[in-house]
């Protein structure tokens, strides 16, 4: 791959800083491209979605997937035991990592092991959060993505934009101008032509690969089985054709029976891209066997912590870990649509981010992530797997601001958003409407001398005009009518 | 979010109209042409005098306490068994779906789930409680439709208005494209995030235009204040009423029940 | 402590006390009964609309249908089985007929002739342990026979799929043949080409995997 000098994009892959949603934002809001980009390919898989749900009893399947999932978690210990014991069983190796650096650690001691200096990766979410592709270039191990998607997002050195479709910020002659100064080819709206020239070095990479890393969609403890869902088929070369295979996945991708995955299955592939399934469902249960002809004759398996079990702690917070991934909250946000995933700063952007990321980087740092939501309520409608995104979502507000003396916050950096003039407005409002002659009072008041209402309010009239008050409020209406 | 089946009771002769702040001051006519309509079909209004807000602005932005402290207010303003209406998705939303969650583990939450349980949206509680006809009187028009998205989701009705619609003779309804995107209100939001909000709402009433229509009525004051604020701020040709106040007026407003 | 046994104690002494698992109701999955006529046009119907090619065929008539298919596509190789009556037939096939491309078969591990796979073989064939109806999906599990890549890395596949074998349901298939009884190192449900759609939501096929999937439907 030639590398040449390119100045940093603000949303270079490491070290973003997450409290800068704001400029971010804007910045995405004012650019038409960005913006049609964008709602181009949400408004395309929403329609998707909704199409490969017909004919379905969605709420039973819903139901169906939120309990498989509460199920798993309900027995998350003993199901990583019986996993772990079973992969061996399989003679797949297992590694438990706290965090991402200890993950990128042990990713790292097995390269070392074999003298590999070349890592493919199929997509892998897990990777993401640990930055591992920086990491291991900093150990002098070269990373490269094959995921169509994941590939242009690193020729572009830039970060994934939507948890399924990396480079859906792109446009086709985005991409082509890309592909153009970095591999050479040349410039065409042709995505065929695009594509096989990617098809043809990627190949290349794959044959010369000493390590594939991949992510799990689904693990499953009663086979120690590896579940992967792709359509392009790089996840498959990935696990098979480099001698050595590692999967990393965060530890509460396991379900405790293969049954488990027909709900999943179901579900997730319709409601990210609006497919019935995938091309491939690929599903790995060791290393090769002595007689066998291909297939990777190591295989390793990361269970990667970072975060997920101080979720785990709380009953509320714990729904996040139902997640599997499919991106339908991003796609139905209508807030993550304008502002696409770069804005958010964070591994997973949109409404599943925004209340996941807050647990991976602080409630400081991520302070604006749970605010960033007009708690429409799209999201948790979509989910698969019914999270309640927008309850956790104010729960987080809640904890920013430690709003809630009879629950104390406990998310790490909580009341880092607590200001003391907004919490003094807010304490006011609450004085004033807890007593209601005190508030007949002022109302009264405000529709007497509505004149004096101040044309400008922040934000709020920089697009619309100011609300008018009423000449009488209903309280004086009503009053006069009962009299 | 929503309840899987919502049991509707007998239509009663009394209920309690829980107005809710925005209405008291912004849109009082919205309210009265609920009062007016819940007369028309026979059920006695009563009004609690001591009402100010169910606290939601609070309670979205993380203060619960003081959000607590204001819905405890209103708590005690219902002690008959009759339903509460509250002409608004989202503050019906508060109440029916946020007020359990707000008064667990107090004293109060026997008495909050209570009340949550007879809190209802008011144009579903005419339509589906009251099993209102509607006789239009008015010119033929055609309008546009914005269901706010608590009404949508929290409180279930999106079917509602566009059936209550259905029963006037000369309104045409028209459905903007992706009539089921939030309109960018959320409350707090439209302030904290101005530029996400101003870029919904102008996509929003950029639909309501294209639809041909000059009119949108709308469950929900929030988002009326939100669209209509936007379209008279920008010179769009797109005027707001509150669903309430349209079903009134195009029914010949006071007149008596034929 | 190691790490294992950190994240271990933390799950196991969770502060939110004891959680319940629910229970989990899979009917939602099922479907009516369908005949295999049913189920057949059902599959012809999903897999087609994924980019696969189906051809309905017959015990004694595939190799000319298969030989036809090739040669429409110039392929001049084709990678067979070794054991596999697929593999046998068609080897006994090319001893008295023109019209099929030159068999390779895969007896060998990979690195021995990766290359040579990778850049030389024009097609390969496989069996299926049936198909799923309702998705249009194949079932393979790859073997010592019919290793991994043979459905992967050459540009067209074909997959022999006996009608008999087809299920509804991927939760059928799973249960019909006690998958949970024990795993092979690798299974696969292969639902048309390989595609990506990762340029503007445009789909392009045989991104990485075959261009072509082309079945063999034996009635």
């Amino acid at each position: 791959m030639s590398e040449t000098a390119q100045p940093t994009p603000p949303q270079s892959a490491h070290h973003i800083d997450v409290k800068e949603f704001h400029p971010r934002a804007r910045a995405a809001i004012h650019n038409p491209q960005i913006r049609q980009n964008f709602r181009k390919a949400m408004d395309g898989l929403m329609t998707k979605r909704k199409s490969a749900f017909e004919g379905w009893d969605l709420e039973a399947l819903r139901d169906l997937g939120a309990n498989i999932r509460l199920r798993a978690l309900a027995n998350l210990p003993d199901l990583l035991e019986q996993l772990e014991q079973k992969l061996t069983e399989n003679g797949i190796k297992v590694h438990w990592a706290s965090d991402g650096d200890e993950a990128c650690e042990i990713v790292r001691d097995i390269c070392i092991a074999r003298d590999a200096k070349t890592v493919i990766k199929g997509k892998s979410m897990v990777s993401e959060e640990m930055e591992l592709n920086h990491y291991l270039g900093e150990h002098g191990i070269e990373a490269l993505e094959s995921d169509l998607g994941e590939y242009i997002v690193q020729l572009a050195d830039e970060t994934p934009s939507h948890i399924i479709m990396p480079a859906i910020h792109k446009n086709t002659s985005e991409i082509s101008q890309l592909l153009h100064d970095k591999t050479g080819t040349d410039l065409s709206n042709d995505v065929e032509y695009l594509t096989a020239n990617a098809r043809l070095q990627l190949r290349e990479k794959f044959m010369n690969a000493d390590v594939g890393v991949s992510g799990v969609n689904f693990a499953v403890a009663e086979t120690g089985t590896l579940c992967l869902v792709e359509n392009e088929g790089n996840g498959r070369m990935t696990t098979t054709v480099p001698p050595c295979h590692i999967a990393v996945t965060g530890i509460e991708k396991v379900v405790p029976n293969l049954e488990d995955v027909t709900g999943l299955l179901a579900l997730l592939t319709r409601s990210a891209t609006g497919q019935h399934i995938t091309t491939y469902f690929n599903m790995i249960s060791g290393p090769r066997k002595a007689d066998e002809m291909d297939g990777p004759e190591e295989v390793h398996v990361v269970l990667v912590d970072n975060g997920r079990s101080t979720i785990y702690q709380d009953d509320e917070l714990l729904d996040t870990l139902r997640c599997i991934r499919c991106g339908a909250c991003m796609n139905h946000c209508p807030v993550y649509t304008r502002v696409g995933g770069h804005a958010y700063g964070t591994t997973y952007p949109g409404p599943i981010g925004a209340i996941l990321m807050p647990h991976m980087v602080g409630l400081d740092e991520g302070r604006h992530l749970p605010t960033a939501s007009s708690l429409c309520g799209a999201c948790g409608e979509v989910c698969p797997v019914k999270i309640p995104i927008p309850d956790l979502l104010v729960r987080l507000r809640q904890e920013s601001v430690d709003g809630d003396k009879l629950h104390p916050a406990k998310v790490s950096g909580h009341g880092a958003k607590r200001g003391a003039m907004e919490a003094l407005i807010w304490k006011g409002w609450s004085w004033m409407h807890a007593r209601p002659g005190l508030y007949r009072m002022g109302t009264s008041l405000g529709a007497r001398f509505r004149k004096l209402q101040p044309g400008k309010l922040g934000g709020w009239t920089q697009y619309r005009t100011a609300p008018k008050l009423a000449a009488k409020t209903l309280h004086e209406r009503m009053k006069e009518r009962s009299q | 979010m929503v309840d899987p089946i919502k049991m509707y009771p007998a239509k009663p002769s009394k209920v309690y109209f829980y107005a809710t702040c925005l209405v008291d001051m912004f849109y009082p006519d919205a309210g009265m042409a609920g009062v007016q309509l819940l007369e028309r079909e026979g059920i006695e209004v009563i009004y609690p005098e001591d009402q100010t807000c169910c606290g939601q602005p609070a309670y979205t932005s993380g203060y619960h306490d003081e959000a607590r402290a204001v819905a405890r207010a209103q708590l005690g303003l219902f002690p008959e068994d009759y339903p509460i209406v509250v002409p608004s998705g989202s503050c019906g939303g508060m109440m029916r779906k946020h007020y359990p969650d707000l008064f667990k583990d107090t004293t109060d939450d026997v008495k909050a789930a209570e009340i949550a349980g007879r809190v209802w949206e008011l144009t579903d509680f005419l339509l589906n409680v009251c099993h209102i006809k509607l006789e239009d009187l008015g010119e033929p028009t055609t309008v546009a439709m914005h269901t706010s998205c608590s009404a949508r989701r929290e409180m279930g009705v999106a079917e509602v208005g566009p059936k209550l619609l259905g029963q006037l003779k000369n309104v045409n309804l028209v459905e903007q494209v992706r009539a089921e995107e939030c309109c960018g209100f959320g409350g707090t939001f439209a302030v904290r995030h101005p530029e996400i909000s101003g870029a919904m709402v102008s996509e929003k009433v950029d639909t309501l235009v294209n639809t041909g229509a000059k009119d949108f009525v709308t469950t929900d004051c929030g988002c009326l204040m939100n669209i209509a604020g936007y379209a008279e701020k920008n010179h769009k040709p797109m005027d707001g009423q509150h669903i309430l106040s349209f079903l009134w007026e195009r029914t010949g407003g006071n007149r008596s029940k034929p | 402590m190691s790490s294992r046994d950190t994240i271990l104690q933390r799950l196991r002494n969770r502060t939110g006390g004891e959680l319940t698992a629910p229970e989990c109701d899979f009917s939602v999955l099922k479907r009516p009964d369908w005949t295999t006529a049913e189920k057949l046009d059902m599959f012809e119907r999903t897999i087609e609309s994924v980019h696969g090619e189906v051809h309905r065929t017959t015990e004694a008539g595939w190799i000319d249908r298969l030989a036809e298919i090739l040669q429409s596509r110039g392929a001049q190789t084709l990678l067979i089985a070794k054991e596999h009556e697929i593999g046998k037939a068609l080897k006994t096939a090319t001893q008295n007929r023109e019209d099929l491309p030159q068999l390779l078969v895969y007896d060998e591990p990979v690195e021995s002739w990766q290359e040579a796979l990778f850049t030389e073989v024009d097609a390969g064939i496989t069996s299926t342990r049936g198909g799923i109806a309702e998705t249009g999906s194949l079932i393979l599990w790859p073997s010592v026979d019919e290793p991994r890549l043979m459905s992967l890395v050459p540009p067209i596949h074909i997959a022999v799929l006996k009608a008999s074998e087809l299920y509804t349901t991927f939760h059928e298939a799973m249960h019909s043949q006690n998958w949970a009884a024990g795993m092979p190192t690798n299974a696969l449900l292969i639902s048309g080409p390989s595609k990506t759609a990762d340029i503007e939501q445009t789909l392009a096929y045989g991104v990485h995997g075959p261009k072509e999937l082309i079945v063999l439907v034996i009635e």
